[in-house]
């Protein structure tokens, strides 16, 4: 699918080059303010946390004129099939950066105020559900940059290793919260970067859809559903 | 994820589900002279989808569009080969009166051509040589209902002992698809019916495209990709003298299977 022949119309390839190297910028702005948000959780760096709020502005503007561009495109070239399909990928995938940015920059304000907290233990767990929630979504981009349906696929799967994360962390929170209700604060936001970190996991999931579907045309079919261990109540936790 | 391929919101625009096969062509070989310009051809059209034609210049579009009601015939280097049917029956096979074929599978050309007589007239001729109204007053239900179903009376009822090529260009159309109406043509065919007409005046000719939609069997010629996409249900590309792909319009210009296809109507083409 990477065989994309030129335009007649070059101008037209430049406009489709254009729109695809933003959507490439937003992404690897995530993939860092996901990698520096924990990485100021870990460190409890305060300033490098408001750092990343401040770097948000950025994934949005581009947001702003990724969009700005892809309805000009529908406008005036009137994008048919692949083209069709990738201009609404772009589009979609834009807005589901932008709330990835929005994620990250969460769990950077979460981050600061962490800071000012004592540590707590289950703590550790975070760092490694980053990691592997920043490689989906670095993957998902590389999948994106070479039209690879293959790679999207392979993001897809991952996505149940992050719920699993989740899950195992909202138990272990849960067991510290009750234990001592001096933990619940530094608690509650650590539940919610670990909350962040799946949903960011499972945006990087629906972008991996949108590649999917732009480069072959057909759907990702539904995937299984995790596990609702979440959903459980904490005597059965 | 909303489903791409739009089921039931569209469902007015795909294909009708149940079809009844109107034509039907099976390897159908044109050559003008010792030049192929056909290659085994094999299509159905049914009754209930518009069916579009596209392709470049000199794909064999047009060639085939005139096999379908034996043009061809007018067309002394032009030899057709391969079997295409109407309703069953063979329109290449001996003793078929081309006159009365042409009246059932009826045909609207790139310009528009009145005949050089009044509005009336024009709309008159078709059933007055067949013989279909018997008095002046069927006669004028005639004209009347096939200029109403044209689009067309409201605009022409105060005028029409006026020359009909007195009309703008796109009601000269609206008049050639009312000539062809009149004489009650199970099949029309459409060789890019709107390319000499503004945006205003081909809006009309699809939406009239669209009302008949279903009466009629249509078949459209275009090089108005989007124009395709618009009018019709079923596309049909054709590159170099063979059919490349066909199949369901919404299909074709989001996901065509083949790469001709997809590099023709994305603008890759040469």
């Amino acid at each position: 699918m990477a065989d994309q022949t030129s335009h007649t119309v070059k101008s037209y390839d430049d406009d489709i080059h254009q729109l695809r190297s933003l959507i490439s910028q937003m992404g690897g702005l995530c993939e860092a303010q996901i990698i520096d948000a924990i990485d100021a959780l870990t460190r409890r760096d305060a300033e490098a946390a408001l750092k990343v709020v401040a770097t948000d502005a950025r994934i949005d503007a581009l947001e702003g004129e990724a969009e700005k561009l892809a309805i000009q495109i529908i406008a005036l070239r009137a994008p048919m099939a692949t083209d069709l399909r990738e201009i609404v990928a772009c589009l979609k995938i834009s807005s589901v950066l932008e709330r990835i940015g929005d994620y990250a920059k969460n769990i950077a304000k979460r981050a600061s105020a962490l800071a000012q907290a004592a540590p707590i233990e289950p703590m550790v767990i975070v760092p490694e559900m980053a990691r592997v929630v920043a490689v989906m979504v670095k993957d998902v981009l590389d999948a994106f940059v070479d039209r690879d349906p293959e790679l999207a696929l392979a993001v897809c799967q991952r996505d149940q290793t992050v719920d699993n994360f989740y899950s195992s962390l909202f138990r272990s929170l849960l067991t510290f919260m009750m234990e001592n209700p001096h933990h619940i604060t530094p608690s509650t936001h650590l539940l919610f970067i670990a909350k962040n970190l799946e949903r960011i996991g499972d945006h990087a999931t629906n972008v991996a859809e949108m590649v999917h579907y732009s480069a072959t045309g057909h759907l990702i079919s539904e995937r299984p559903r995790g596990d609702d261990t979440a959903f459980a109540t904490s005597a059965a936790a | 994820m909303a489903d791409l391929n739009a089921g039931s919101v569209v469902a007015a625009r795909n294909a009708a589900d149940v079809v009844t096969t109107k034509m039907t062509a099976r390897n159908v070989n044109v050559y003008y002279g010792a030049k192929q310009a056909l290659k085994d051809v094999s299509i159905d059209v049914s009754q209930e989808n518009v069916t579009a034609f596209i392709g470049p210049s000199g794909c064999g579009k047009s060639t085939f569009l005139r096999c379908m009601n034996r043009m061809n015939d007018t067309v002394a280097s032009a030899r057709v080969e391969g079997e295409i049917k109407l309703d069953g029956e063979d329109i290449y096979k001996g003793g078929m009166d081309v006159v009365q074929l042409r009246a059932r599978v009826g045909m609207v050309f790139q310009k528009p051509n009145p005949f050089p007589k009044s509005i009336y007239d024009n709309v008159a001729y078709g059933p007055r040589i067949h013989g279909l109204a018997a008095t002046k007053a069927d006669m004028d239900a005639i004209v009347e209902g096939s200029l109403r179903r044209a689009g067309l009376w409201d605009e022409a009822k105060d005028r029409l002992g006026e020359s009909g090529t007195a009309m703008s260009g796109g009601q000269q159309q609206r008049l050639c698809i009312a000539r062809a109406i009149a004489v009650d043509p199970e099949v029309i065919l459409m060789d890019e019916p709107c390319s000499a007409l503004d945006p205003i005046a081909t809006a009309k000719i699809e939406e009239l495209i669209d009302e008949l939609r279903g009466r009629y069997a249509i078949v459209i010629v275009t090089h108005n990709m989007q124009q395709a996409a618009r009018v019709s249900q079923k596309t049909a590309f054709f590159h170099l003298g063979t059919m490349v792909e066909y199949g369901d319009t919404s299909m074709i210009f989001t996901n065509p299977s083949e790469p001709r296809t997809k590099d023709y109507i994305t603008g890759r083409y040469g």
